[in-house]
């Protein structure tokens, strides 16, 4: 009997989507007397190549892709188990130009492990950081974190080291670490590869927060939309607290730590940290006003760290290998490493972790090479739909904090979103407003009612063809205003950065309709009544 | 279809049983209910109220806040399309129509016959392989509109 030939097959949602289930299923158990052991890892996240399979060589790994489940008997009988040619065969992936420029640090392990085993994890450096952190007194920890210049990867992008300072620093009998994990902005799926690929990097992150700060509890509010990343997180957290990597002695340290996952239900706003909170207590996701801030008065009144899923999965690579290496990479304030994410009408998708400092231009041309219908760029939106739809003409913008910041957009959770020159702005707009009123908690005027009268007003300027266009758009600016300075948090607040956009980038889209503009309900109300 | 009064008794205590003595477990209750009978009837209410000491009024106001918690039985398949920005940019707008007009409903609602309901999601996290739309828990994604046909005569629904 021959030894048996690793065969790695994403089991990532996204690869799935498009067939990595059928792929993996349509591998016999062996071939030519040879056995085939399966193993499914997350997606590299290079998804216009998925399903992309990896062969275990002597010579190391050799990928094949994108395959479908019809290929496989064609590509065993080529000699896919010994690596052979194949017009399908991609070599090592990791010299691949799009993968080997890119500085995986968070995303390390994504694509390469098999998500659900520890010892795999272990092997690939896994708990090195937790190890750190356990040998460092507390504050020792803080401070690691604090120079490496890490910051919220949700969209805050708050310095996590003062976040944390502050927890530590509260007197409590309980202290909480919530990680967010409700990553509802369209165009982004990190936290959800890391969850589904990696997800003891983000136990490990949490855990050495945890022991940080002096909190006992973790909870994951993990979105309902993700069913596949809770069904391997649950799986994960029960492997670690078997092996004592969560519970009451983590590691023979005496200290200890445990994570709940908490399901959403469906409401974008519980991304915003204190609806989130709400919604972790079983209520209504209403925003809180701040102050009291959650790091002193977070979950059930006790003091909070509120982090990403990113952000807390990097920790473990910060305490490992120092806060000088992690820190070393990016520009200005905008340190370390950011994963990107490509995604919309784009040739070549997926993610891209690099330092800061990479320009729209070359994520979206270089990285994504142009539009998947091969039509022109017309605009990107950048941190998903509160963030501002940036035209071609500013492509030159360095993907970080202050440079968008600078051109009156944000770089959020680092979703890129391309669309064609087919696009329509205005109702990319109205789209915008028609969100943040379905999505609105209601708690807070500008929000709640400045949504509903802002696509009243988008529908009017579409529809009219007179003088009357000018003092409504006039109009829809002062409600922008409105609602960016009088909102409680960043949905109703945000919402005018895409509006914006589209007005100033765009305005002829705004222009050109006459009054028998459909909008996108008038529409499909006509098709259904047979119009 | 109603779900018999004593079997919504059965699941309530059940899942109060389970998850009742977590902190703020109203969220974790409905999720285990919903799971189990498709939906948080309105004979649900009362009985989580009086089992979480809270008032009919705070459990409604939690279960209307949430889309995705229904009153009524679903569909035997729930089909959510994504109507997102990065779903957007590749048609998605043509998808959702193309699923409305094959199914003859609209978002939020369910077919005559029972065999699907149709509901708008935002964002499913597969923004590089979209349009993307969830059918009964399962991710599809790079949907073709043309391909309608054959998606509902998989659900069940043809002609």
């Amino acid at each position: 009997m021959n030894a048996p030939v690793k065969v790695f097959v994403p089991g990532d949602s996204s690869a799935v989507s498009i067939g990595a289930d059928e792929v993996a299923r349509a591998f016999p158990e062996q071939h030519a007397g040879v056995p085939i052991n399966i193993v499914r890892t997350g997606s590299r996240g290079l998804f216009w190549l998925e399903t992309l399979v990896e062969i275990a060589t002597p010579a190391g790994r050799v990928a094949y892709g994108p395959v479908q489940a019809r290929e496989v008997p064609g590509l065993l009988a080529a000699g896919l188990l010994q690596g052979a040619d194949h017009p399908k065969r991609l070599g090592n992936i990791e010299e691949h130009a799009w993968l080997k420029s890119q500085q995986r640090l968070t995303g390390a392990r994504l694509g390469i492990v098999d998500p659900r085993n520890i010892v795999d994890y272990i092997a690939h450096g896994g708990f090195a950081g937790l190890d750190a952190a356990l040998a460092k007194a507390p504050e020792e920890i803080v401070r690691a974190v604090t120079d490496s210049g890490l910051r919220g990867r949700g969209g805050a992008a708050f310095p996590t080291g003062v976040k944390w300072q502050t927890v530590h620093d509260q007197k409590a009998t309980q202290k909480y670490i919530a990680c967010n994990a409700d990553e509802g902005d369209s165009g982004t799926f990190s936290d959800r590869m890391l969850m589904e690929g990696d997800p003891f990097a983000l136990i490990e992150g949490m855990t050495i927060a945890g022991v940080a700060v002096g909190a006992t509890q973790g909870y994951i509010y993990l979105r309902v939309e993700y069913p596949y990343a809770a069904r391997t997180l649950m799986a994960a957290i029960q492997t670690a607290r078997s092996l004592g990597y969560l519970g009451d002695d983590i590691r023979g340290s005496g200290k200890r730590f445990d994570i709940a996952v908490r399901l959403g239900a469906g409401a974008y706003i519980c991304g915003e940290e204190t609806s989130m909170l709400e919604s972790l207590e079983g209520r209504r996701g209403e925003v809180r006003v701040r102050p009291p801030l959650p790091a002193i008065k977070g979950l059930f009144g006790q003091p909070t760290v509120v982090n990403n899923v990113v952000t807390l999965a990097t920790v473990p690579v910060i305490l490992a290998q120092g806060a000088a290496y992690y820190r070393d990479f990016g520009v200005g304030k905008s340190r370390g490493t950011i994963p990107l994410q490509l995604a919309g009408n784009v040739k070549r998708g997926g993610l891209v972790e690099r330092a800061f400092g990479l320009t729209v231009n070359e994520l979206v041309n270089d990285y994504g090479g142009g539009t998947l219908t091969g039509r022109p760029v017309r605009a990107v939106q950048i941190g998903g739909p509160l963030g501002a739809y940036l035209p071609p003409s500013q492509f030159d913008t360095p993907l970080d904090y202050e440079a968008l910041a600078a051109k009156n957009a944000l770089l959020g959770h680092g979703g890129v979103v391309v669309f064609d020159d087919s696009v329509d702005m205005a109702r990319m707009a109205r789209y915008a407003l028609e969100f943040c009123a379905i999505e609105s908690c209601g708690k807070c005027t500008p929000c709640r009612i400045g949504s509903a009268r802002g696509v009243e007003l988008v529908d009017r300027i579409l529809a009219s063809r007179n003088g009357s266009r000018d003092a409504d758009l006039a109009l829809l600016d002062e409600l922008c205003d409105t609602m960016f300075n009088g909102s409680l948090c960043g949905l109703g607040g945000m919402t005018p950065f895409p509006v914006r956009s589209a007005l100033k980038h765009f305005r002829s889209d705004f222009e050109r309709h006459g009054s028998n503009h459909l909008t996108d309900g008038a529409a499909s109300a006509a098709q259904r009544s047979g119009a | 279809m109603t779900i018999e009064v004593a079997e919504v008794h059965r699941c309530v205590a059940s899942a109060v049983e389970r998850l009742g003595a977590q902190p703020g477990p109203l969220l974790e209750i409905l999720h285990a209910v919903q799971d189990e009978l498709g939906c948080v009837p309105a004979d649900a209410v009362p009985l989580i109220a009086a089992a979480l000491n809270l008032s009919r009024a705070e459990v409604h106001g939690v279960i209307s806040f949430y889309h995705h918690f229904r009153h009524e039985v679903p569909g035997r398949t729930v089909v959510q399309v994504c109507r997102a920005e990065a779903c957007q940019s590749v048609n998605g707008n043509v998808l959702a129509d193309a699923v409305r007009r094959k199914l003859g409903i609209d978002f939020g609602e369910t077919r005559a016959d029972g065999k699907v309901t149709l509901e708008a999601v935002y964002c499913l996290g597969n923004c590089a392989c979209a349009p993307s739309m969830m059918v009964n828990g399962n991710l599809k994604g790079r949907v073709d509109p043309d391909n309608i046909d054959e998606l509902a005569a998989g659900w069940g629904v043809s002609g």
